[in-house]
């Protein structure tokens, strides 16, 4: 077990220096010059100079990259060429604000996903089952910014029951999770419902049947144990999702967080800030799924035990 | 031997179909079998023969689309396809349990093995779980593993084949059951580990007096350790008789294949090498005698009309235009 | 399998699949599946009516109109006209062409490269292998939307740009598919005899493996596409998308959420628009997954 936790944290290291190696690549030597991106054709040649020099730009690609590489270990991003202060402040300051939304929104898909998944698996192809399932076709499908638009549209702006934009309160967060969060319910559902059935075709199932279980017991205690294993994976394979969807979440309601960060830096062309804001999210999504790695392991006995 | 009322399980005119959407197979069609108190029943004939689903069928346990159509089964004087979902539930485990062909998958893989046993004995015993923990190590014990504590605490895949054959067969005796149904129980395991499992069943149906009902299609299994034999071919019994008379005086073509596909020593697998062609499918079966398509005795009235049963002898009976005299053949 | 499943599964399986070969079961499956019919129906319709469009609709799409500007729906216009007078159900019509070339090339292109990633690294192994599946750990680690953000951030938007970074994020999924294909069948006794008899390496890949992966990549392309589509309207909603000639409909609801509190159809029709073409894409590829691969459900 441990040897097993240890495994997937170190094959995670290389899987986050490689997501940091193409992230430098395609933001500082691709095309060309990042001066030239980031500040366009017309500039003062002294101006670019003085940036070429403070960000080392003469240097060779691979020393660069391993500049940039233990900055980032030691809590440094570099600095907003438009903002001018530390990525990584600005990182912290709107770090909460992401986190708070995707956990809003991760509860509310899993409380609505697995449910909804395990209905419909257990009733499968009756009316509730196609409910479901087409609620959750329609959370995939579903645009996240328009779906938005509309809550606001609605809720906000006809009812004003909640407030349009801002991130001062709970209540502010109620129609940014619903969006953000049905669509990932839709994929847990579907998921939990496929695993579900999957599962209720083993022997096992039979021999518990045999055994004279009560149907909830069979679902419950047999079934779901085994079928929530790949579920939890998931969950954390969700988190990916639900940090690339806060980006247009946070764009439509105004919350200050990391995607917002990261759009406005696509905007203001801020090469530094864009890097270590994608850095940054992607190396939660990395450490989400080593978390989901090591849940699995203490549920599933095949690995706890050996 | 089907006259007697004071038997284990009978079941009478049985017909289980599959309401596919290419059409209606049935699985099971007009089987009578009848298992008396203390032996053991073995019920063969090849894969698709319909003979798990008649074991299925006992225990009400057949999934969607099969669906039971008539027939009765009783357990005891008790008719079980009268019993209500929670009084079939009651039945299962405690007064009927059922082993499965494949140890490797029968077990839940996140649960101890001893947690797996207990929990026949609790939904039904009503037993305290101090108390079912103590007869689960005693039925360790009895099924001969070694080192039962042990065992108890262990998950499926730390056991090896038929250690968890011995688990699976634990939680089927745990409740000392009339009647166990034992579908391919050795199919899956080594020789060596076979013979050392049938010589067990043998040994707790003596021990206990619980009958077993032995779903094979191996003749080796069958001369092991069953009293009676009914063979099934595509969903209906073609000859029935107690294991002497069926080996000594085989009468329907396909029992006689069958024997002449008994594996032998060094190869574990009964591949049917005695029988040309395959099984019907049960969607699309031959007019007349279902085995005539394959059968070297075949006549042109075979494929026309369907035999009856008869009786040849004393509590042997065929489904067969050529058996009346003779293992060599006779006349319609 | 036990005897017991076999018995099942032979008969309760019986219904699915007659003919075998992969184009027969796509029929047999369309024939089956109301849901699907229709959704194709419906994606047919949509495509054909905007490659049509200059043939029957009776306004230019980008022909401002000063007098109709912001005019609500109508007999006329049947989803209103824009800031600039336009008619927008004709600019949804049009616009359908950029969401079906955004559906097909990028996916297209990240299918084509994602198959041959993955035979190779499925057939080669060893260090070939190492290597792409590491590549294909790094892609999928980054949330898609973001990569597709910073690749087109580096290629400088525009519709080009957009399909490399589509096209950048979605190659990993399939290799991965087509690895595992690869591998399992590489093992498989046709394999083997045509190795046996001397037929090249590189002919058993392409006539013997490709072929037996062709349903998983139908069912990864039909399931690729509406993503393709979403992400492409997050793009252009977030503003690194197309520019504006070229209006996707995502570029569209970007542009009139500005509007959203007093004209809100301008928003809501071209965001229902790509609503309906996801869900008519999502329901023909759950079809064809359920019917070409039913161990790829997840």
């Amino acid at each position: 077990m441990a040897r097993y936790i240890l495994k997937r944290v170190v094959i995670s290291v290389p899987v986050l220096l490689g997501v940091a190696l193409v992230l430098f690549l395609l933001l500082n030597v691709v095309p060309g010059d990042p001066i030239t991106i980031m500040m366009g054709e017309h500039i003062k040649p002294a101006l670019v100079e003085s940036f070429r020099a403070r960000m080392h730009l003469d240097d060779p690609v691979l020393v660069r990259f391993v500049r940039y590489i233990t900055g980032a270990l030691r809590w440094d991003f570099g600095v907003s060429y438009k903002l001018e202060r530390e990525v990584s402040d600005l990182i912290r300051e709107s770090l909460p604000h992401t986190i708070k939304l995707t956990v809003c929104a991760a509860l509310v898909s899993w409380l609505i996903g697995i449910p909804a998944g395990i209905v419909s698996a257990v009733r499968h192809n009756t009316l509730a089952d196609r409910f479901f399932m087409g609620f959750s076709l329609l959370g995939i499908s579903l645009p996240i910014f328009w779906a938005g638009l509309l809550m606001q549209y609605v809720f906000a702006f006809r009812l004003q029951w909640l407030p349009v934009t801002g991130y001062y309160s709970l209540r502010y967060y109620i129609m940014p999770a619903l969006v953000l969060g049905w669509s990932s319910a839709g994929a847990i559902a579907r998921l939990t419902r496929s695993n579900l059935l999957e599962t209720m075709k083993h022997d096992y199932i039979r021999t518990a049947r045999a055994k004279g279980l009560k149907e909830t017991a069979v679902v419950t205690a047999h079934a779901l144990k085994n079928a929530m294993l790949p579920v939890v994976t998931v969950m954390a394979i969700q988190v990916a999702g639900l940090l690339g969807g806060a980006v247009m979440t946070e764009s439509i309601f105004g919350i200050p967080g990391l995607g917002r960060v990261a759009v406005n830096a696509i905007a203001d062309r801020d090469m530094p800030l864009l890097q270590g804001t994608i850095l940054f999210t992607t190396g939660i999504v990395i450490a989400g799924n080593l978390a989901a790695d090591i849940i699995c392991a203490f549920l599933d006995p095949r690995i706890r035990v050996e | 031997m089907d006259t007697a009322d004071n038997g284990t399980l009978s079941i009478k005119n049985l017909s289980t179909h599959f309401f596919t959407r290419r059409g209606i197979a049935a699985a099971v069609d007009d089987v009578t079998l009848f298992i008396p108190k203390k032996s053991v029943v073995g019920v063969v004939g090849e894969s698709g023969c319909g003979k798990s689903v008649t074991a299925l069928s006992v225990l009400r346990l057949v999934s969607r689309p099969g669906r039971i159509v008539s027939g009765s089964v009783s357990l005891g004087g008790e008719d079980l396809l009268a019993k209500s979902p929670a009084e079939m539930r009651q039945i299962r485990g405690s007064r009927i349990s059922m082993i499965f062909q494949e140890p490797m998958t029968s077990l839940n893989p996140v649960y101890t093995a001893g947690r797996q046993v207990m929990e026949a004995m609790m939904i039904h015993g009503g037993t305290g779980k101090a108390e079912a923990r103590d007869r689960t190590v005693e039925m360790f014990r009895a099924v001969g593993i070694p080192e039962p504590e042990r065992r108890f605490r262990a998950f499926p895949h730390q056991l090896s084949g038929g250690l968890r054959q011995r688990v699976m067969i634990a939680m089927a005796m745990v409740c000392r059951p009339s009647l166990m149904i034992a579908d391919e129980p050795t199919t899956a395991l080594d020789v060596t580990i076979e013979a050392q499992i049938l010589h067990l069943m043998k040994e707790l149906q003596e021990t206990f007096g619980t009958s077993i009902m032995m779903i094979t299609h191996n003749m080796g299994v069958v001369a092991e350790i069953c009293d009676y034999v009914y063979v099934m071919y595509a969903g209906k019994i073609v000859e029935q008789a107690g294991v002497f008379e069926l080996f000594d005086d085989t009468r329907h073509p396909y029992t006689l294949g069958l024997l002449g596909s008994i594996p032998r020593h060094g190869s574990p697998k009964g591949r049917l090498l005695g029988i040309p062609g395959t099984v019907p499918s049960l969607l699309d079966l031959p007019k007349g005698c279902r085995f005539s398509p394959r059968c070297d005795r075949a006549e042109r009235y075979c494929s026309e009309r369907e035999p009856e049963m008869y009786e040849v002898a004393p509590g042997h009976k065929v489904r067969c235009f050529h058996c009346s005299g003779g293992s060599k053949g006779g006349s319609p | 399998m036990s005897d017991m499943n076999a018995e099942e599964t032979g008969s309760a399986g019986a219904g699915a699949g007659e003919g075998g070969t992969t184009a027969g079961l796509l029929a047999e499956m369309l024939r089956n599946s109301r849901l699907a019919a229709f959704s194709l129906a419906v994606i047919i319709f949509i495509i054909a009516a905007s490659f049509a469009a200059p043939l029957y609709m009776p306004y230019d799409p980008n022909k401002p109109s000063l007098s109709e500007r912001f005019a609500p729906p109508s007999a006329s216009h049947w989803a209103g006209c824009d800031d600039l007078g336009r008619d927008q159900f004709t600019r949804l019509v049009y616009g359908a062409r950029i969401s079906i070339m955004i559906g097909l090339v990028p996916t297209s292109l990240s299918i084509i490269l994602g198959t041959a990633l993955g035979l190779v690294s499925g057939f080669a192994g060893g260090r070939t292998d190492f290597f792409i599946m590491r590549l294909a750990d790094v892609v999928l680690a980054f949330p898609s939307l973001l990569l597709a953000m910073v690749v087109s951030y580096t290629l400088g938007g525009g519709v080009t740009s957009i399909f490399a970074a589509l096209a950048f994020v979605g190659w990993a999924a399939t290799a991965r598919v087509i690895r595992a294909q690869t591998m399992s069948l590489k093992e498989k006794e046709f394999v083997e005899s045509a190795r046996s008899v001397g037929v090249r390496e590189s002919v058993i890949m392409l006539r013997h493996i490709l072929p037996n992966c062709i349903p998983n990549i139908i069912v990864l392309f039909t399931l690729n596409i509406p993503e393709a589509i979403l992400n492409e309207s997050a793009l252009s909603f977030l503003g690194v998308g197309a520019s504006p000639p070229s209006a996707s409909w995502g570029l569209m609801v970007y542009r009139y959420k500005t509007y959203l509190m007093s004209y809100p159809w301008l928003a809501a029709a071209p965001g229902a628009a790509i609503l309906i073409f996801v869900l008519a894409f999502n329901f023909l590829g759950d079809g064809v997954r359920d019917t070409l691969d039913p161990y790829m459900k997840d």
